[in-house]
């Protein structure tokens, strides 16, 4: 059965007794008509993509079709080298992979949409830099992804993934939700826990506008990887502290959706409003039209 | 409402940059390659709207091509297959027109048959027309397409051969341009029907042209 809103998942975990990622598998293996395993194994081979695209990214120089973007990554990998980050080691990691996989994206590297191409570094970075730095064994990387995979789900029942219809706030802030709620299942934290840390990134992100430089998945698509991956751990944190968002997750996520029949279709994937009209986006645009011709 | 797969938010995976104008793209030229299902040396591809103004920093050209080619969405050779196809004639032409969707293209394959489809988001695909004749093929069934002469009773001597091979129909569609005159059928089907059941399809009098669909993977 198709779960609608996030109080109904509650529900569904209380009475059954049963963790998010439980919920996902059975739901996932009665749609494809396959047992756990078969699910499990699924999401392991995702998790294995997302690993090779950060360790590609992390190797590669090489710039996008447009020229402008893909060298970003080597600069943190750089600076980490002899110069520790003052927040430490797993914000290092963060960071630096989620470059990593949106610059791997840009240059058609082989990546995972996660929900999206241009959103795909950020529950990535998030599960794999973390488990790395706490030893978290795959497992508990495959129930994080797991746990992303049903959020994301729920929110997508209600609100079509895409800048097009609601602007980035579907993108990269649902993304950003996702990987909240995958670190805080990682975490150990509670059902309540991972769906308020879902419920404080997506209530931050609310009238995030998409509004890529010449409608590329380059400006400012990848460094926002980057920033919205920190944005999902500030989250994670406020939950597991026992924060709580006042507006609940259900009310957000109508939110999320009507602020995006709001925005102006300008704002909207269309690169007719925002960053994609500022001097310097169409000097770049004439530039590129200009060499490719 | 449809029950959606985790895998929908989770995946695919796929080489970069976008959702729509690359794997978006590759299948669009995969389900062409499924629909013309025989050899061809020479393919045009018609982009239109956003498809022809941002497709070139998108991959959007080498993805059709790719698609068309066979290679899959998560290919990484994908990027390179400029330098790597020598044995077909491909060419790309790039056209502004408001009536048609925001990323379309029409692939046009040994100048035989013309193929126009959209890429609707997140990778998702529809083929809306094939040689003239509307469609809504979105990859995820096997199909069955035919074209004939228009004329009583040709819906039931078609279902009747799928039925005897057991395959469940979901769904059936038909068109034609005038009484009488040429119409299209196409029809998605549970699992997938054998070349023989194509054939008895294609001996049915007056029927033109049979194409077996498969679904994308």
């Amino acid at each position: 059965m198709t779960i609608l809103s996030f109080e109904e998942l509650i529900n569904k975990c209380n009475t059954e007794n049963k963790k998010i990622y439980e919920i996902a598998l059975e739901e996932e293996s009665f749609i494809q008509d396959e047992n756990f395993d078969v699910i499990k194994i699924k999401t392991l081979e995702t998790l294995l993509a997302m690993k090779e695209a950060v360790k590609n990214g992390l190797k590669s120089t090489e710039k996008s079709i447009s020229e402008w973007c893909g060298d970003d990554c080597e600069k943190l990998q750089k600076r980490y080298y002899t110069t520790a980050s003052i927040l430490g080691k797993t914000f290092e990691k963060i960071i630096t992979y989620a470059l990593a996989t949106a610059e791997e994206n840009l240059r058609m590297g082989r990546i995972v949409a996660c929900p999206t191409a241009g959103s795909c570094g950020i529950v990535p970075s998030v599960i794999i830099a973390v488990a790395e730095e706490k030893k978290i064994p795959e497992i508990e990387q495959i129930n994080g992804l797991m746990t992303a995979g049903l959020i994301g789900l729920i929110i997508s029942n209600k609100v079509q993934l895409a800048g097009a219809v609601a602007g980035c706030q579907a993108e990269c802030g649902v993304a950003s939700a996702m990987a909240a709620a995958a670190l805080t299942q990682m975490l150990g934290g509670n059902i309540l826990e991972i769906l308020q840390a879902t419920a404080l990134a997506l209530k931050n992100i609310l009238g995030l506008t998409c509004d890529p430089v010449c409608g590329l998945v380059e400006v400012p698509c990848i460094k926002r990887n980057a920033f919205l991956a920190i944005h999902a751990v500030t989250a994670s944190e406020l939950a597991l502290c026992g924060v709580e968002s006042k507006i609940p997750l259900d009310e957000i996520v109508d939110t999320l959706k009507i602020t995006g029949q709001l925005m102006s279709p300008l704002l909207k994937e269309t690169s007719q409003g925002g960053l994609a009209k500022t001097k310097t986006a169409i000097e770049l645009e004439k530039k590129l039209f200009n060499n490719k011709q | 409402m449809e029950q959606k797969s985790i895998f929908s938010v989770i995946s695919p995976i796929m080489v970069g940059p976008s959702s729509s104008h690359t794997a978006g793209a590759v299948r669009l030229g995969l389900m062409a390659r499924n629909i013309y299902n025989a050899p061809f040396s020479k393919v045009k591809f018609v982009l239109y709207n956003s498809f022809a103004t941002t497709g070139f920093g998108h991959g959007t050209d080498k993805g059709l091509l790719a698609g068309i080619l066979g290679y899959q969405v998560d290919d990484s050779s994908i990027k390179n297959i400029f330098e790597t196809v020598n044995n077909v004639d491909y060419s790309f032409s790039y056209i502004q027109d408001i009536s048609r969707h925001p990323n379309s293209v029409d692939i046009i394959i040994d100048d035989k048959m013309t193929i126009s489809g959209d890429s609707v988001g997140a990778g998702e695909i529809r083929i809306n027309n094939i040689n003239g004749f509307s469609t809504d093929i979105n990859g995820s069934y096997d199909t069955l397409l035919l074209m004939y002469k228009d004329k009583p009773g040709m819906i039931s001597t078609v279902s009747d051969i799928i039925q005897k091979q057991k395959v469940n129909i979901a769904s059936l569609h038909c068109g034609r341009s005038s009484k009488g005159g040429q119409a299209s059928m196409y029809i998605a089907l549970d699992i997938p029907i054998g070349e023989d059941v194509v054939e008895k399809v294609k001996n049915i009098k007056d029927v033109y042209f049979v194409t077996n669909i498969r679904k994308l993977k």
